[in-house]
């Protein structure tokens, strides 16, 4: 099936019609738990981006060297490495962004969506094709995670990117910082989604 | 007092679904019927507890001698990993029926980053011993159990409803999970 897709559409893929937020429910747990400003959205988002373009590279690569019974093990493996680089340089270089992000950044290893490009993708397809796949994927993924951490942020707290937009004074919708809005905007931003994909 | 404090935060205050966002992925996915909720549940309270109990050990007497602490996530992970297949294959020799209730979620346990998230959190615990550590774990797995099968039996009303065409499937849900996370945060004052 892969082979019939152009590299294109290898890459828009990931972003539309197989976005791992809207349409495949993948790393949710990120999703919603780091999004309360669109700061914090764009860099879990890439920070995930990177794990998925090394991990998908690396297991392309060794793809034969790997036996299948011991094949998942040998992946969590590969990722875990990557997210403890990660961890190293966030809290060496952007030790604020460390402090925001916190347990999630450990918990990207479980990423359902990292650890799932590798079975479904890497695992089965040459470099080139397991690098456009990871990019989209990764594309997608920090697109959908910096749009909800702008809504929320937005709403919440009547800034975006840390630029405030309103009075000092000014009352805002304290529920989308707090955890119920994550569920809440998320529920209707996959309704816009949806649509829009839905009309292309 | 302080474990009764310890339980209540976890189930109702800092409900690990619904205010920390660890293991949304079986919130949604096995959230259809409240049976299998119950299944999930039940695989996920023996595995976290054995595995926050063989993490906390190897954190504290091997990797924080060692001064090993950066291969904390690796190592946790493989634990987990391994450990879900040890319960799997340990569970079908000992006891069949349990095997038969819980097999089909054990696997996916692996993923489910609350086991890990809470490996990691038990970690951070004030003058953690193991015993507290267990019992965080503990308290955990049942606010998860909680948040799962009322958020099950609310979708399995939801079947009876006449939802919005663009509303319907995930939308329906995150927003029934973010009314119910809602509630959740009535209990902030508790503690």
């Amino acid at each position: 099936m892969a082979e019939k897709l152009t590299q294109k559409q290898n890459f828009l893929k990931g972003i539309i019609k197989d976005n791992p937020v809207f349409v495949m429910l993948l790393g949710m747990c990120p999703t919603l738990g780091v999004t309360s400003s669109a700061f914090n959205g764009l860099g879990m988002g890439i920070a995930t981006l990177f794990v998925l373009l090394m991990s998908n590279m690396v297991v392309s690569l060794i793809k034969s060297q790997i036996p299948s019974k011991v094949r998942i093990p040998a992946f969590i493996i590969i990722i875990a490495s990557f997210v403890t680089i990660v961890e190293m340089v966030l809290e060496a270089y952007i030790p604020f962004l460390f402090e925001q992000l916190g347990i999630f950044i450990p918990l990207i290893v479980v990423n359902c969506l990292i650890l799932g490009r590798a079975e479904a993708f890497a695992s089965k397809n040459n470099l080139m094709s397991s690098i456009i796949d990871a990019l989209g994927m990764g594309i997608g993924f920090t697109i959908a995670l910096t749009a909800l951490g702008a809504v929320r942020e937005i709403l919440g707290s009547g800034s975006i990117f840390d630029w405030r937009f309103v009075l000092e004074d000014a009352n805002t919708m304290l529920l989308f910082i707090l955890p119920p809005g994550a569920f809440i905007a998320l529920a209707y931003l996959s309704v816009v989604f949806n649509k829009i994909s839905k009309t292309n | 007092m302080e474990y009764i404090l310890i339980l209540i935060a976890a189930v109702f205050v800092n409900n690990i679904v619904l205010s920390q966002f660890l293991g949304i992925c079986p919130f949604l996915g096995v959230s259809n019927k409240v049976s299998t909720s119950i299944g999930m549940s039940g695989a996920v309270l023996f595995v976290m507890t054995i595995a926050t109990s063989v993490t906390y050990l190897l954190h504290e007497y091997i990797l924080v001698p060692t001064g090993l602490n950066y291969l904390r996530t690796i190592t946790f992970i493989l634990v987990i990993a391994a450990l879900v297949q040890m319960v799997e294959i340990i569970l079908k020799k000992v006891s069949p029926p349990l095997y038969q209730a819980l097999g089909v979620f054990l696997p996916l346990i692996t993923t489910n980053c609350a086991v890990l998230g809470v490996a990691i959190l038990a970690l951070g615990l004030e003058n953690s011993t193991l015993v507290k550590a267990v019992f965080f774990a503990i308290s955990n797995s049942i606010g998860f159990a909680l948040a799962l099968i009322v958020f099950a039996s609310i979708r399995e009303q939801l079947e009876l409803a006449d939802i919005p065409e663009g509303m319907k499937g995930v939308p329906i849900n995150l927003l029934v999970a973010g009314l119910l996370s809602l509630a959740f945060l009535g209990f902030t004052a508790l503690v």
